[in-house]
């Protein structure tokens, strides 16, 4: 519509392949040839592939110890704050800051902390809830959550470019798609 | 997009058998488990069974709701509960509900986290079941509470009372063990549900459900790196929910340890009541896998291995809980303390003697059958030991409840316990509301775990 626009770039070339092994091959060759804003998507989670794609290991770990111990924290700073401060009740002089008594909800205010942080952490980091995405665009890529192995360079990438990129993916397998934005 | 089954592209793979029953019947490929499973969800007639297992339940789910109206507008004194059985049904069927949950984190968490390959077809409805019975056991200590419509009193909040919870009670460390329980399970099955929602999603002929199970999916794609941060959450998060599950029915004995009645007070009661739960979780999980299997044609998923296996885990289990009973017995005897003994001669030769003695032929002798591998791996031989064993657990519960309430220390304080028709509405009820909840997962989402599935088939052909 209107004025004669730039062709626009599209989101990156999409390689589909029947086996996980020769996604993992092709991911080796596309990262020896310098590619890197590149992702491989597979119908279920595939050894080898993420380490391929030379990426960080995830701080998820990290992450998830600090969710338990700040719910541990909270816990037992809760339970010794009603306790002993607000609410002291002197049951035969039995000491206030009861702490055996306060290990079972402190541990498991520590693992629903650590879970929240687990789950909500994945979430986040992987963008999701990510409702729209290019790559639902390609009709074949609903394969990737049943039997199929993909490969996408995006054309973010510096090495990018419509002809070399195709070329380049096209040598590993017949089936490349145009990923548009 | 092709559809064909037998695509010469998919991987054929060879069963691995080692002398054992295959995990995974062979000839299944990627395509072929993703399209029975999820045809079971999106394509197929709902089977007739469904329909007639989904009305009964419904029903009794309503005469479940009838009688918590009831309950809400005449209070406790409709049902049997009464001084000195302060405790009666209600909390037999929360223990019972609990301990029927355990085996559910027990078969994702635990076996997860020992790699065990053939936990992979049964984790699934095992984690819905887990919630499922959370939910159920959950109710019935809030309707016992007498005024259930103040049950936020129980939790932690700046309130006009100025006051707190007493939180040295094991009553309220089982509030918290039971709700960390239920959401830290409702996070773990969601996670498991993900990438499984997506390939609904992607599969359904229907854009109403396309909608419905790409909300859910929340725009999952399988990439790489989702998938390597997922794997990683789903690994700490069985970390976690393992020593949550021996946490939470620890409390539960508990609840009762802390108490001096005699047949109560004792130090043995948190092992042995989980070793309890696991006992009857098992014997549930394998009640509802066998008219599953049956039902959806899974047999070549969960396979004679998966219940002979969970046979093994139900004699494992059933053999500490024999150990408990045992030991109880002789520390009654040991402890020198004559209301202690008293618990135990009352128990084998009182008024309640037929429920003790029910007990001991479902729970140890009926389990000894599972030494025999002809019996593990009879179906409908096993589906009856299940049955038995879910009643045996029952009953255990109403022995440690209503008869070591009783009879305590003074014989002035003694009295029976006469359960009403409310009584059994509400048991039989929330079986209703469990079933309920059961069938609808059954029917919109899938009862097996596709992606882990499809990992095996991964598995199985790297190891042929």
């Amino acid at each position: 519509m209107g004025a004669p626009q730039k062709p626009k770039l599209p989101y990156g070339l999409l390689a589909e392949f029947e086996q996980g092994e020769a996604l993992i091959a092709a991911v080796h060759k596309a990262y020896a040839a310098g590619y890197r804003q590149m992702n491989g998507y597979t119908p279920f989670p595939l050894d080898g592939l993420f380490e391929a794609l030379g990426r960080r290991p995830t701080r998820l770990p990290l992450l998830t110890l600090a969710g338990g111990i700040v719910g541990g924290c909270v816990a037992y700073f809760m339970l010794y704050y009603a306790s002993v401060i607000s609410y002291p009740i002197n049951v035969g002089g039995r000491p206030l800051h009861s702490w055996p008594a306060f290990i079972p909800i402190t541990f498991e205010l520590t693992v629903l902390g650590a879970s929240f942080a687990a789950f909500f952490g994945m979430l986040a980091l992987n963008g999701l809830p990510h409702p729209y995405h290019p790559l639902f665009n390609v009709p074949a890529f609903k394969l990737a959550s049943r039997d199929r192995f993909f490969l996408c360079i995006q054309a973010r990438d510096p090495l990018f470019t419509r002809d070399h990129t195709r070329q380049f993916l096209e040598a590993l397998t017949p089936k490349v798609y145009e990923v548009q934005p | 997009m092709s559809d064909s089954r037998g695509n010469p592209a998919d991987v054929a793979i060879e069963p691995h058998t080692s002398g054992e029953a295959p995990t995974l019947e062979p000839g299944q490929t990627y395509a072929s488990v993703t399209d029975q499973i999820s045809a079971i969800v999106l394509t197929r007639h709902t089977p007739k069974g469904w329909f007639v297992g989904f009305g009964i339940s419904f029903v009794l789910l309503m005469a479940f709701l009838y009688a918590t109206a009831y309950l809400f507008a005449k209070g406790v004194g409709i049902w049997g509960t009464t001084i000195p059985i302060g405790w009666a049904f209600p909390i037999v069927n929360f223990v019972w509900w609990v301990g029927i949950a355990h085996a559910g984190t027990l078969i994702s968490a635990i076996l997860l986290l020992l790699s065990q390959d053939w936990r992979t077809s049964i984790n699934r409805f095992a984690e819905a079941m887990t919630l499922f019975a959370v939910a159920c056991a959950g109710l019935f200590p809030l309707l016992h509470l007498g005024r259930p419509w103040v049950f936020h009193w129980l939790m932690p909040y700046p309130n006009t009372m100025d006051l707190w919870p007493q939180f040295r009670s094991p009553l309220v460390w089982d509030v918290f063990a039971v709700l960390t329980y239920f959401t830290v399970s409702i996070l773990f099955w969601y996670t498991g549900l993900i990438p499984d929602l997506a390939t609904l999603r992607d599969r359904t002929p229907s854009r109403f459900a396309q909608i419905v199970y790409g909300m859910l999916a929340m725009g999952w794609r399988g990439s790489a790196v989702h998938w390597h941060r997922y794997a990683t959450a789903y690994l700490l998060m069985a970390g976690l929910a393992t020593p949550l599950v021996v946490s939470v029915h620890s409390i539960v004995g508990m609840d009762f340890a802390a108490a001096i009645v005699p047949g109560w007070h004792t130090t043995i009661f948190p092992p042995y009541f989980v070793a309890g739960a696991i006992f009857s979780g098992f014997a549930m999980v394998v009640t509802l896998a066998i008219p599953l299997r049956a039902v959806y044609g899974l047999q070549s998923f969960v396979t004679l291995r998966h219940l002979d296996n969970m046979a093994k885990i139900i004699l494992a289990t059933g053999s500490i809980v024999a150990y408990g009973y045992t030991a109880e017995v002789f520390f009654s005897y040991y402890s020198g303390n004559p209301y202690e003994r008293y618990v135990t001669i009352n128990r084998a030769l009182g008024p309640y003697a037929w429920s003790y003695w029910a007990l001991i032929a479902c729970n140890i002798v009926t389990p000894q059958l599972l030494w025999f591998r002809s019996v593990r791996r009879s179906v409908p031989v096993l589906f009856v030991i299940s049955l038995v064993i879910n009643v045996g657990m029952w009953l255990e519960r109403f022995v440690i409840v209503v008869v070591s309430l009783h009879r305590d220390f003074l014989p002035s304080a003694w009295g029976m316990y006469y359960p009403t028709i409310w009584d059994f509405v509400h048991f039989v009820g929330s079986l209703g509301l469990f079933f309920t909840l059961l069938f609808l997962f059954i029917r919109l989402l899938p009862m097996i775990s596709i992606f882990e599935l499809r990992e095996l088939v991964h598995e199985t052909e790297e190891k042929a």
